[in-house]
């Protein structure tokens, strides 16, 4: 273990924008990209309503 | 192949070529577009000649790039809309070879004019002797190879909305290559280097583009008319 | 399925980021700011894969006309599409306090910029063609169609670049890396792939949904 508090951590080693602009871009991305897959399926459902497949036939 | 084939190769190519030369405002839009894409640059960044000397390989390149991409929405559009197209697929002959006769006019019609032109373009950007040879033949050898390339776009988006600009999207990265070796090639003349490399490896785009592409095209054309 | 590709991912992730960040030790000439290579190397390898696997689907599809293998690879590009900017973005984060720039015309930046370009492409086309069947097939001949330019165009930069750049940027990493930072970036890797696997799935099925609700629904019409 390296590092000797939050601070430091949070900072490393002066590398700190880049580190967690990487990581944090990198969270929201991809949270982002759930959300909206979710989202797209949850609204295909609310829009065409239940649908009995093949009721027709 | 027989002889069937190749007389309906050559009727297609020809017919394409009449129809170019009939419609001949289309071909000078063309060829207009790539002086004036060519001629805007010295006023952008300016007038001084080793600027210009050391850009100039790279703008008539791309400025040909552009101008052979603007000409692929003629490609196939008239002939989709019409009906000429879907007479072809079911023409019986390998559409691979028909659309390749279509490609071949399309080039002479809108490439070579743009390849006999670069010489005097390239004047204007101080560029001398040798590298204006190099210029002509590589885009002699490079232009085919955006044409074909071009075609798989333009077949692709075939009745599509917004298909100019789609085209450009799908097209554009897949010129990388061509630009590279084109460029580079002028780029290594006007500075006393070797060239056969740039040209050799632009020669082999074309003959793998050649074999490949029209392959491409065709199942585009097929899948635009199901 | 995806419940346990989603599980997969983030076990994967948090052991990832453990070693990473806790375990892995300091860079010795990069210092703290290499740490971005968990991130930048998986998401870079995915994007490279997932346009092989998004191709081979279109290919199946296109060949056999299965419907399934056509969505996977509409499903597949947007998570490709993100693993690109993703690696860019992170390159970009990367290269500047390691070698002072934001961007360099390197081969793998420029070919990655370019795969960008060609994910951008597949699903614009897919996107702009209303009948979903013409759609799948005409995105599938463009997935294959860059699959051969891929290795042309990264090969063509690469030479380029060599005639351009020089060599004022080294771009090979430290040769010696150590074992647990070598460690960190295999789990990465592996949470990055689940993850893929994960959204992928539930893309495709939202897909499968769209498409079966579409054509209950013209049927009813009709």
């Amino acid at each position: 273990m390296q590092w000797g508090s939050v601070s430091e951590f949070l900072a490393m080693g002066g590398y700190g924008l880049y580190v967690w602009g990487s990581y944090l871009v990198t969270a929201l991305v991809l949270g982002a990209e759930v959300l909206l897959i979710r989202r797209r399926g949850r609204t295909t459902a609310a829009i065409t309503g239940p649908t009995e497949n093949g009721a027709s036939e | 192949m027989n002889g069937g084939a190749w007389q309906a190769i050559r009727a297609v190519a020809w017919r394409d070529i009449l129809v170019a030369m009939r419609g001949r405002a289309d071909v000078l839009t063309t060829v207009i577009f790539f002086a004036i894409v060519v001629s805007l640059f010295p006023l952008g960044v300016g007038a001084d000649p080793g600027i210009l000397q050391t850009i100039g390989p790279g703008v008539v390149w791309v400025a040909a790039l552009l101008a052979s991409m603007l000409a692929l929405g003629r490609l196939f559009a008239g002939d989709f809309e019409d009906g000429t197209l879907e007479q072809l697929v079911l023409a019986g002959e390998p559409l691979a070879m028909l659309v390749l006769a279509k490609v071949t006019a399309h080039w002479l019609a809108t490439g070579l004019p743009l390849v006999i032109l670069s010489p005097l373009l390239g004047v204007q950007f101080g560029l001398t002797g040798d590298a204006l040879w190099v210029m002509m033949w590589s885009l002699a050898i490079g232009t085919p190879v955006l044409s074909l390339l071009g075609a798989i776009g333009a077949a692709l988006t075939l009745g599509v909305r917004g298909a100019g600009a789609l085209t450009a999207l799908l097209v554009l990265p897949l010129y990388v290559p061509v630009l590279i070796f084109g460029a580079g090639a002028v780029s290594a003349a006007a500075q006393n280097m070797q060239i056969s490399a740039h040209l050799s490896l632009l020669g082999a785009m074309m003959f793998t583009a050649v074999a490949l592409a029209p392959w491409a095209i065709a199942s585009a054309v097929r899948i635009a008319l199901e | 399925m995806v419940p346990v590709f989603a599980v997969l991912a983030v076990v994967l992730g948090i052991a990832g980021l453990y070693v990473g960040f806790f375990v892995a030790p300091t860079d010795f000439q990069q210092g703290e700011s290499y740490r971005i290579i968990f991130i930048h190397v998986p998401a870079a390898w995915m994007s490279m894969f997932i346009y092989m696997v998004m191709a081979f689907w279109a290919g199946v599809g296109l060949t056999f006309n299965t419907r399934l293998s056509s969505m996977m690879a509409r499903a597949l590009a947007p998570t490709g599409a993100l693993m690109t900017f993703l690696a860019l973005w992170t390159g970009a984060l990367w290269g500047k306090p390691t070698w002072g720039t934001w961007w360099v015309w390197d081969a793998r930046l420029t070919s990655e910029l370019i795969l960008l370009f060609l994910y951008i492409g597949y699903m614009s086309l897919a996107a702009a063609i209303d009948d979903v069947r013409r759609a799948d097939k005409a995105a599938a001949v463009f997935a294959l169609v860059g699959v051969v330019n891929v290795p042309i165009i990264y090969y063509s930069v690469q030479w380029w670049n060599t005639l351009h750049q020089g060599a004022s940027v080294s771009l090979t990493r430290a040769p010696s890396m150590a074992q647990s930072m070598l460690l960190g970036m295999l789990l990465m890797a592996l949470a990055f792939w689940m993850y893929s696997i994960a959204v992928s799935l539930m893309r495709v099925r939202a897909i499968i949904m769209e498409r079966e609700r579409a054509s209950a629904w013209a049927q009813e019409l009709a």
